[in-house]
């Protein structure tokens, strides 16, 4: 099982080429306002995790995500029930 | 203090900015006259339009106009309110009828739109339970309906069957409560469904299939019921939904099924429930339009013929295009080209209106100048958009090609 450390730190390798700035991520960082997300990067950046992860990410939990650790704390729970 | 407003000053913005690029706002075209199924003035010119999804040119159908006409001399003008409330005119229920007829399907919903037709069937078929597996192109009807309910919600890569092979088996036992959602005709690049392979791997996993045929109705199959038709996968299309406002050239959207179950989700389904019902005439024209479509081969042909001159002389012309010959014909134009609204700026001002489509609302990014053909187009108006276009591709350096 993965802990929410592994897991973030795989997400900020994956969220860093979306990065317009060269900020610093982590588990706070907002993934609109700091990284610059937009509506299909989200998208993008959602596929890109399920293949890396191998797991199927619904898009009823994207209102719940504002940072990086939020989208952590959602692929915790999808890989212990995958 | 901050306004209720400050959040829309962006899209203020960029219009200012198309405006002062293209000429003209190209997401607020007056049509200031409509001349035909084809032809409009707009700007104080004629134009040929372009970008209309009338395929079939029924708008000025004789047939249809007249029945319109008598429907609403005889019915009135609107019906005041919805089918639950205010009752269903015998013309609605007949229209339903002759849709499972035209379908060869026991069960069949009329919605005011095909907009609504979408959110209806979407936000209620599935419940909390249940999954929607859909296609990451889908248009945003589909998608809004999976936000009005409460299904999870997966996307697919766009006509990936493999990728929803993937996504179903992750699913175990909870596929067989799943809906895979596709379209048969794609609206922005015209594109088709993979839907025999769709269709493949639905059955293995015993998940139900809904098809979209908004685009492909009346454009495709031999009767023009659309894309399971013509690759005769119809049986196992668990549900279809589409529109009128396309091919049949009046207002309004439909879920057909081959599962009769589907009578009793009209009760359920708040889009359906809270919207005031199509009026006699749009209902009327739409009856009409349906036999003249069942029956419209030559039209069909006629369409086809139109698409395959207008994709092959923009290929010819080295443009990027949609990856096959369809009534949605999209010029492909990169982000980096920056010029795609000066582009539609200088078609409208040859006199051809298509429609602009800029990021996000484009499959892989880019800007699209998206074309969509009509029946009632003559060969002579397709030559003069390819003449439009040649113009403006003199203007574009190769490396935006």
């Amino acid at each position: 099982m993965q802990s929410k450390k592994d897991i973030l730190d795989q997400l900020c390798e994956l969220v860093r080429p979306y990065s317009k700035k060269p900020i610093e991520l982590g588990e706070e960082t907002g993934l609109i306002d700091e990284v610059g997300l937009d509506s299909m990067k989200v998208m993008d950046l959602v596929m890109q995790i399920e293949d890396h992860f191998d797991i199927s990410v619904p898009l009823n939990i994207l209102p719940d995500v504002l940072t990086i650790g939020d989208l952590a704390e959602h692929l915790q729970k999808l890989l212990e029930d995958s | 203090m901050k306004s209720l407003f400050d959040k829309f000053l962006p899209l203020e913005e960029t219009r200012a900015e198309l405006i002062a690029s293209s000429g003209a706002d190209p997401f607020h075209v007056v049509v200031e006259r409509v001349i035909s199924a084809t032809e409009a003035m707009v700007n104080g010119r004629k134009v040929i339009m372009a970008g209309t999804n009338n395929y079939l040119g029924l708008t000025f159908d004789p047939e249809c106009v007249a029945a319109a006409c008598t429907a609403i001399r005889e019915e009135g003008t609107g019906t005041t309110g919805s089918r639950m409330a205010n009752g269903s005119y015998a013309a609605h229920v007949a229209l339903e009828n002759e849709l499972t007829r035209f379908f060869n399907c026991p069960a069949a919903i009329v919605f005011s739109t095909g907009y609504i037709a979408n959110l209806g069937v979407l936000s209620t078929l599935t419940g909390a339970e249940d999954v929607i597996l859909l296609d990451a192109d889908c248009h945003a009807s589909i998608y809004d309906g999976t936000r009005l309910g409460s299904a999870q919600v997966i996307r697919f890569r766009h006509n990936d069957p493999a990728d929803l092979e993937k996504r179903l088996k992750r699913l175990d036992e909870r596929a067989r409560s799943t809906l895979v959602v596709v379209e048969g005709i794609y609206s922005m690049l015209g594109d088709r469904a993979l839907l025999r392979e769709i269709v493949d791997v639905k059955r293995r996993y015993g998940a139900y299939l809904l098809v979209d045929e908004a685009h492909s109705l009346g454009v495709l199959g031999q009767n023009g019921r659309g894309l399971a038709e013509e690759v005769a996968v119809e049986e196992e299309v668990d549900f279809i939904t589409g529109t009128f406002s396309k091919s049949l050239g009046s207002i309004g959207g439909f879920c057909v099924s081959r599962w009769p179950e589907l009578k009793y989700v009209r009760y359920a389904m708040r889009p359906y429930i809270f919207t005031a019902s199509s009026s006699p005439s749009l209902i009327a024209s739409t009856r009409k339009a349906l036999e003249r479509l069942h029956h419209g081969a030559e039209l069909r042909e006629k369409l086809w013929d139109n698409a395959t001159r207008l994709y092959q002389g923009l290929a010819a012309m080295d443009f990027t295009l949609g990856p096959e010959i369809s009534p949605v014909i999209a010029v492909r134009l990169p982000v980096s080209a920056g010029v795609a609204p000066a582009l539609w700026g200088e078609l409208l001002s040859q006199g051809v209106y298509v429609n602009l489509v800029l990021p996000p609302a484009t499959p892989k990014g880019g800007s699209l100048l998206r074309c969509s053909l009509s029946a009632a187009h003559s060969h002579g108006q397709i030559d003069a958009m390819l003449d439009a276009f040649a113009l403006i591709r003199d203007k574009l350096q190769p490396h935006h090609l």
